[in-house]
């Protein structure tokens, strides 16, 4: 089987997508697709679509059975992924399937510690680098926990990447950046995915706050749901992401069986488009971190 | 005398002391810790931080003492169930009845404790897991004597084979919300929890009701439930001037358990047993018996053994006993077990019920479902061991909310 990983010591996908955006002095649009939802093949098509669509990076979620971070959108999507047959190995599969079509994009894996553990960390490092993902974000590992993940994903050439609260005071912030990579996931609400929305204020209290600890790039995410917001967000920050506001347009597009329709994949590549035209006609404010 | 009856440890996995879990990060050997999102990562320091502090302070653990005396209504006696024991024909069984406090259950020790704890915190809102209700219920309660509103999560299929204990925690002010996600059980009721503490994370205290979840939980949940052992020791002492030759107890989370055992742990001349739901077998598929068939992993907060596919998937338990239907356990069990100093053994659906009705007519105590697993296992032992053993037996709940459940297994219509 043909690696995808990159040369170690080099640039990291993430890093070199992050630094053209900035290049044309704009914020990143990150995607969501959660793997198998409803099915696989209308899970490959939208990661397939999303790139041209406008999505700068894109986070797969790997199904897992007990999402105890995620609000009702994000839980039965993973339940149709479980249902349709998704495991780790299969997204790992998916992964590779997309690096054929796209070397450049960046991908991270958006899940739980479980089903990594279950697979072994050593073995999963190697395996999802060699498939072509670049980040991690594992909700329920924080750093306290993550040195037997690290040891192994940092010689692979996986980042890490962390998530920092609105309750992560500045006495935690450090413990949470040390040894983050790729960007800062700023989860920008206290709650679940797909609940609701931080204000412009207190993003802007947020974001620079984070900046000042980190050189990394900093997403937003966890209640961006439109092109208005994608752009509040990016105007601060380096990033917005969006998953669940999609994963509604694909689960209200499903028809009585639970199938996507012909039309259900355009469906939200539309929304990336209208997402992405928000992003890019955002004037920032704030130079962005190098 | 006791004779040691536990196997010898290799001398590499041996503690100094089997009492010294969990380290300072919460790890209990390899299991344990703190495995949460990060929003929640500053609250669950915040309790550590705040139960040390109570820990250290007298005042916190003689206020404790007057609730547990005057409210609860320990100590909980010891009893030698003597027409038990002759019907058995074997070792002498006695009860540690944990089954006659306030509210019917082991549970209530644990509740107040963690709401003394809030009110020294300033939470003004408590929010709760359930499965069978038992928890629910007791959380409930001491809501209502503290004036706390609370909200209890509960698996819809829950709700529905516990609805005399979804009364109860309605008429004592609780809102029950009944949980559709997942499978609909205690651990989706569990992860219900935990999204709402993430959102709710200035005024909410989240009252976990077994020994797991993350750190302090299982060790602070071990501590309130230690009670049970303390004083079981002292009556065991003053009863017949010995130690137990073995103490059993039924394992869901693990609370009574770890109570029960954590005051013997380091007389090693004790056995302990604890006594998982085996379902409708260990073979089936259909059990919840997560040490004797699981795998460790990782879910609600901590590192324990799971009932998991070969994916990472949590899989369902089943058990007649709610309380007992939990695919994980506390990670100190796992501990235990990995060490050798507790023996994990497990019991049919069946064989509790005959175990249920064995207790009713000889000793006139309808037990929960959950300790009449422990007392099956007792069943099966007693008769193996002579006359002059003594095995103590945590009854830590009665059987009342039970009785529907009973009839429907037995054939019987009410
Ligand atoms: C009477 C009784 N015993 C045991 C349990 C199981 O919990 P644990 O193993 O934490 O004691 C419950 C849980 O509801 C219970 O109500």
């Amino acid at each position: 089987m043909t690696s995808n990983r990159l040369p170690a010591g080099g640039p990291n996908r993430i890093a070199t997508r992050f630094a053209a955006v900035a290049a044309e002095g704009r914020g990143a649009l990150i995607t969501f697709v959660e793997a198998y939802d409803p099915d696989r093949a209308t899970s490959e098509a939208l990661l397939a679509g999303m790139p041209a669509a406008g999505a700068d990076l894109i986070e797969i979620g790997v199904p897992f059975t007990d999402p105890m971070a995620d609000g009702p959108t994000i839980q039965r999507a993973a339940q149709r992924g479980l249902k349709a047959g998704a495991t780790l190995p299969a997204t790992l599969d998916m992964v590779r399937g997309f690096r054929s079509l796209d070397a450049a994009t960046p991908i991270v894996l958006m899940g739980y510690y479980n089903p990594v553990l279950s697979y072994g960390p050593e073995r999963f490092a190697a395996d999802a680098a060699d498939a072509g993902v670049d980040g991690l974000i594992i909700v329920d590992l924080p750093p306290e926990e993550a040195d037997e993940l690290t040891v192994h994903t940092g010689p692979a050439g996986l980042e890490l990447i962390r998530l920092v609260a609105p309750t992560t005071d500045d006495k935690r912030l450090p413990v949470v950046l040390a040894g983050s990579g790729g960007f800062v996931y700023y989860v920008s609400i206290t709650g679940i995915t797909g609940t609701r929305s931080a204000s412009e204020a207190q993003l802007a209290d947020a974001i620079p706050r984070i900046r000042r600890a980190t050189t990394l790039p900093v997403a937003v995410g966890f209640g961006v749901r439109t092109p208005e917001q994608a752009a509040a967000a990016v105007r601060l920050a380096d990033a917005a992401v969006v998953a669940s506001a999609l994963i509604d347009t694909l689960s209200g597009d499903l028809d009585e069986a639970g199938r996507a329709k012909p039309g259900t994949v355009e469906k939200v590549l539309d929304q990336v488009r209208a997402l992405a035209a928000g992003v890019r006609g955002a004037r920032r404010n704030n130079q962005a971190a190098e | 005398m006791n004779k040691p009856l536990s196997p010898a440890l290799p001398n590499s996995l041996k503690p100094n002391s089997f009492k010294s879990g969990p380290d300072e990060r919460g790890h209990f050997g390899t299991f344990g810790g703190r495995y949460v999102a990060e929003t929640l990562m500053p609250l669950i320091l915040e309790v550590e931080k705040a139960y040390e502090a109570c820990k250290a302070d007298p005042s916190f653990q003689a206020e404790l003492d007057r609730y547990l005396a005057d409210y609860v209504g320990r100590p909980s006696p010891l009893w030698f169930a003597e027409r038990l024991t002759k019907a058995l024909g074997g070792a002498q069984v006695w009860f540690k009845r944990d089954e006659l406090n306030h509210t019917g259950a082991h549970k209530i020790n644990n509740c107040m404790g963690q709401i003394l704890l809030a009110r020294r915190m300033g939470k003004t809102r408590i929010i709760a897991e359930t499965g069978a209700g038992q928890h629910g219920v007791a959380t409930a309660t001491v809501c209502a004597l503290f004036g706390l509103p609370c909200t209890i999560y509960m698996g819809a299929t829950d709700v529905a084979r516990q609805s005399p204990n979804v009364f109860r925690m309605k008429l004592l002010g609780a809102e029950v919300k009944p949980v559709t996600s997942g499978a609909a059980t205690l651990k989706d009721a569990m992860n219900e929890a935990l999204r709402d503490w993430v959102a709710n994370v200035t005024d909410t205290y989240y009252l976990i009701g077994t020994v797991a979840g993350p750190h302090p939980y299982p060790a602070m949940v071990r501590d309130f439930q230690s009670v049970i052992g303390i004083e079981a020791k002292q009556q065991m002492l003053r009863a017949t001037g010995r130690l137990p030759d073995i103490a059993v107890a039924a394992i869901g989370g693990g609370s009574n358990a770890m109570g029960l055992f954590y005051p013997f742990l380091d007389d090693t001349g004790v056995r302990l047993v604890g006594v998982e739901a085996a379902g409708h077998g260990l073979d089936s598929g259909q059990h919840a018996a997560s040490l004797s068939k699981g795998r460790p992993g990782v879910l609600h907060g901590n590192r324990t053994y799971l009932l998991q596919d070969e994916f990472g998937q949590i899989l369902e338990a089943h058990s007649i006993s709610a309380g007992l239907d939990y695919p994980g356990v506390g990670p100190e069990h796992s501990w235990l077990h990995e060490l050798g100093r507790v023996e994990y053994v497990a019991v049919t659906d069946g064989e509790a019920l005959e175990a249920f009705q064995l207790c009713t007519r000889t000793e006139g105590i309808i037990p929960a479902l959950e300790p009449a697993h422990a007392l099956a296992h007792v069943a099966k032992i007693a008769t193996t061991l002579p006359d002059d053993a003594i095995i103590l037996m945590n009854l830590c709940g009665r059987g009342d909310k039970d009785i529907f459940t009973v009839a429907e297994a037995l054939g019987v219509k009410l």
